[in-house]
């Protein structure tokens, strides 16, 4: 019963994302208000259904219902009962449900916190998010139904896929998506704003928070994920740049432009048809990789769906959205017009080159992505390109962005001169040179690589603390105290230090853990010492454990540093019966100089095992840097300015539209 | 330029797009002819993977058929033909070399420990040269090479046990009488 429940649910849905995709735009179109009024209902219904589908869906999960075809192949009766809750999305239907799920959230959020924007502008805005929803909801209905029956129903369930039975199944999935389906919320600004012909100030900013939520939700989301990698995959990577990794990290490279040019389009009325090119490019993106992810086009070890019907069905999907979208642009972003001027020094050309640089960044990963694909269409056969490929292209695009990082927010608007900022970032200068030789003698090796990463890492993270002491100075003719000046400075601009200094971090970590990991594959007998560098790791063994739906044999390792101890590592080789897998589970020891990283290869005769050591310095800068970067997102999102329910800002909003259209 | 033209770049780009991932729908891995087929497979001396004081040396390998699988612990496809081929190691039908292209031994090695080694010995290729010579578009890829040392397949692409089956078992059983 529940699950025909919510299968009607969808189906409600359904009819209920059409009438809020199609009817309120004909309402503002005829200047009908009776039709155009049923925008905010007709989504919050939706909303509505779809969580109900949602939630029908999960308990039959929870309460082990394997006449569902879906929890039959993704669930088990042993399985516990945090996993069984998140193995909803962890099959293709249920990706599916969670991604429409969230495309309704943000939806709902959009109708209740989106109260500042002009009216028909707000019902342009919703019935465009009701259009995205239609195609996916039937995509749904019509080729991945997760609430197919199997009668005669199994008697367990084929289990959820070791490989995600993790914590971070539970967490990275939704947060992920909020961060790529968040960008809809950007392309349906960006389609309203065409349709309505008003493309200004006020537009960008009340795109901007939307945008920054997304992308911080993204940014974390992919950080999960690699981290979920490091740890779970078992050979110590962090990013392999996977079809279904560059799938998510393309929307992030576009959306980060996309940040960067709407703050331009805020402060200066420039770049206003490029700044809705980006919106429609970010969550084109995102579609593109659900479509790469979802039809199997490319041979991945995430996809999990290979059905051409559905692969058709998102491509056609795609071609109405995307395809809709671009003739719209073509049709009325030229009436747009042109922005103000600037110097070919200035801080709006030192933005355009980001944008450049972190579009051609996603260029070059897309065609990486694409390019098994191309080469296959010719007729050339199924092939991958893989790491070589996107690292020397990815590293030499962004090592001239990040570069300029460093200038641009100290550059002055409309017209600004090299020599004052040279002047201002010599002491920067000086700093990352000297750490770039310095570091990488005192790790033990220079290599041009380690150094060219440690200066960029040095170089954003100094650079950005420059440009708070100067902003210090310049408020310093008000007032001398130091703690009112620090108040003094807007909490958006606090949020761009932090993120870019979260960069710098980000980069050191990648260079150092890259330049100078190490590791050791050994035959270890019971109470053998392997003593890598300054450390000793002594094999105590190993005993067999039984997990809940598994048989474990858990290895103990003791660290000792100079016969201290300093931690002790249990590793485990795991057994699932159900599908017959075995998971190798790192035991990692973090720190902020270096994780130690064990894991259990094969087990050899007499309890001797073949164990794999390493030592990753810095690795978890990587992590960290990219939660700064959130942090960062976040501090600017609380910044009076864009707080989306603050009263007096919409006011303003609301006076500066009058007088604009006045 | 045309003003109004230069705005319909994105959808004309998006189009062209679109064209290749609707024809990707319908591919399936195929064979491509090789010019390289029928020739003498080229000779190459290379270490061993995690072992570099021993070298693999292809002209030893004259007087036997033997089938050299370009892979990398990288390439995603390389997982998906492993099962396939531990099923060949394991019928002791045919020896497989494995040419470990632009890899680094310690990540290749790990790949090994977790899911099994097919290969007899495995040559690795850090740059790449040895793949130019091959004419290696990607990875997998896999030669066929008779006991004069000429190549006599090539399959692009994982192997699939519908390969294995309709065309590498034949051909092999043919070589070797």
């Amino acid at each position: 019963m529940i699950p025909e429940i919510g299968q009607f649910s969808l189906i409600l849905a359904f009819c209920f994302a059409i009438v809020q995709g199609t009817l309120p735009l004909v309402g503002v179109w005829k200047n009908n208000a009776a039709l155009s009024n049923l925008a905010v209902p007709a989504a919050r219904t939706q909303f509505a259904f779809v969580a109900i589908a949602f939630i029908c869906l999960d308990y039959s999960f929870y309460a082990n219902d394997f006449s569902v075809l879906y929890v039959a192949s993704n669930s088990n009766s042993h399985l516990p009962l945090a996993y069984r809750l998140a193995a909803l999305w962890g099959g293709h239907e249920g990706s599916m449900i969670l991604w429409v799920s969230i495309l309704a959230l943000w939806t709902m959020a959009v109708t209740l916190f989106a109260k500042s924007l002009p009216e028909t502008f707000r019902i342009r805005l919703i019935s465009v998010m009701g259009m995205v929803s239609i195609g996916f909801l039937a995509f749904i209905i019509f080729t991945s139904n997760p609430f197919e029956r199997l009668i005669p129903a199994a008697l367990d369930g084929r289990d959820l896929n070791p490989l995600l039975q993790d914590p971070g199944m539970v967490f990275h999935p939704p947060v992920l998506y909020m961060g790529y389906v968040g960008f809809s919320v950007a392309f349906a600004f960006a389609i309203a704003a065409l349709l309505d012909g008003r493309l200004d100030i006020t537009w960008a900013r009340w795109t901007r928070p939307w945008t920054t939520v997304a992308w911080v939700f993204l940014t974390l989301g992919i950080a999960f994920g690699s981290k979920w990698a490091y740890y779970e995959l078992g050979w110590g990577g962090w990013w392999f740049w996977d079809a279904v990794e560059n799938a998510s990290f393309m929307p992030w490279l576009v959306g980060t432009a996309l940040i960067h040019s709407l703050a331009v389009t805020e402060k200066r009325d420039a770049f206003k048809v490029w700044t809705v090119l980006l919106s429609i490019c970010a969550f084109s993106l995102s579609l593109l990789g659900t479509f790469l992810v979802r039809s199997g086009v490319l041979t991945s070890v995430h996809a999990f769906a290979t059905d051409p019907r559905r692969g058709v069905f998102i491509l056609m999907y795609l071609v109405v959205v995307i395809g809709g979208a671009l003739i719209l642009f073509a049709w009325r972003a030229p009436k747009v017009g042109l922005g103000e001027k600037f110097d070919v020094v200035s801080r709006e050309s030192m933005l355009l080159t980001n944008n450049v640089v972190l579009v051609a960044a996603a260029g070059s990963v897309l065609l990486g992505t694409m390019y098994p694909l191309l080469m296959d269409a010719l007729g050339a056969g199924k092939i991958s390109v893989g790491p070589p490929y996107f690292d020397a292209v990815f590293v030499a695009i962004m090592a001239p962005g990040l570069f300029l990082m460093g200038l641009g927010p100290l550059a002055k608007w409309r017209k600004a001169s090299l020599p004052e900022i040279g002047m201002r970032l010599r002491v920067a200068a000086v700093i990352s040179l000297v750490s770039a030789l310095l570091v990488p003698l005192l790790m033990g090796k220079l290599t041009l690589m380690t150094a060219v990463g440690v200066f960029l890492g040095i170089w954003v993270a100094s650079t950005t603390l420059i440009l708070l002491v100067n902003r210090i100075k310049t408020r310093k003719i008000a007032t001398p105290d130091l703690v009112e000046n620090l108040k003094g400075i807007p909490l958006a601009f606090y949020g761009m230090l932090l993120a870019h200094f979260g960069i710098g971090v980000f980069i050191l970590g990648v260079t150092l853990v890259k330049g100078y990991e190490s590791e050791q594959d050994l035959r270890m007998d019971k109470n053998d010492v392997a003593k890598i560098g300054n450390l000793e790791f002594r094999f105590d063994g190993t005993q067999e454990i039984a997990g809940p739906n598994y048989m474990s044999s858990q290895g103990t390792f003791t660290v000792t540093s100079n016969g201290k101890p300093v931690t002790v590592l249990q590793p485990e080789k795991r057994f699932y019966p159900v599908q017959g897998s075995v998971m190798t589970e790192a035991d990692i020891g973090p720190g902020v100089i270096k994780d130690l990283y064990v894991s259990l290869g094969e087990p050899l005769e007499n309890g001797a095992w073949s164990v794999r050591i390493y030592i990753k310095p810095f690795v978890q800068w990587i992590w960290a840097g990219a939660i700064l970067m959130a942090l960062g997102g976040i501090l600017a999102l609380t910044d009076k300015r864009y707080r989306i329910l603050n009263k007096k800002a919409a006011k303003e909003a609301q006076d500066a539209l009058e007088v604009f259209e006045a | 330029m045309n003003r109004t033209l230069k705005f319909l770049i994105p959808l004309v780009l998006f189009f062209i797009a679109v064209g290749f991932l609707f024809k990707g729908l319908y591919l399936d891995p195929h064979e491509v002819p090789s010019p390289l087929v029928g020739k003498p497979a080229p000779t190459f001396q290379a270490p061993v993977l995690s072992d570099a004081s021993k070298t693999f040396n292809s002209a030893d390998m004259k007087g036997q058929v033997w089938l050299l699988n370009v892979w990398a612990s990288w390439c995603g496809a390389c997982r998906e033909e492993h099962p396939v081929l531990m099923a060949m190691a394991k019928s002791g039908q045919i020896a497989t070399y494995g040419l470990d292209y632009k890899d680094t031994d310690q990540e290749a090695q790990a790949v090994l420990d977790a899911n099994g080694n097919p290969y007899k010995t495995i040559a690795t290729d850090v740059n790449g040269k040895i793949g130019i010579d091959y004419g290696v578009y990607g990875v997998p890829e896999t030669y066929i090479i008779d006991k004069t040392g000429v190549i006599r397949y090539k399959q692009i692409g994982p192997i699939t046990e519908e390969v294995l089956i309709n065309k590498i078992v034949p051909m092999l059983k043919e070589l070797q009488r």
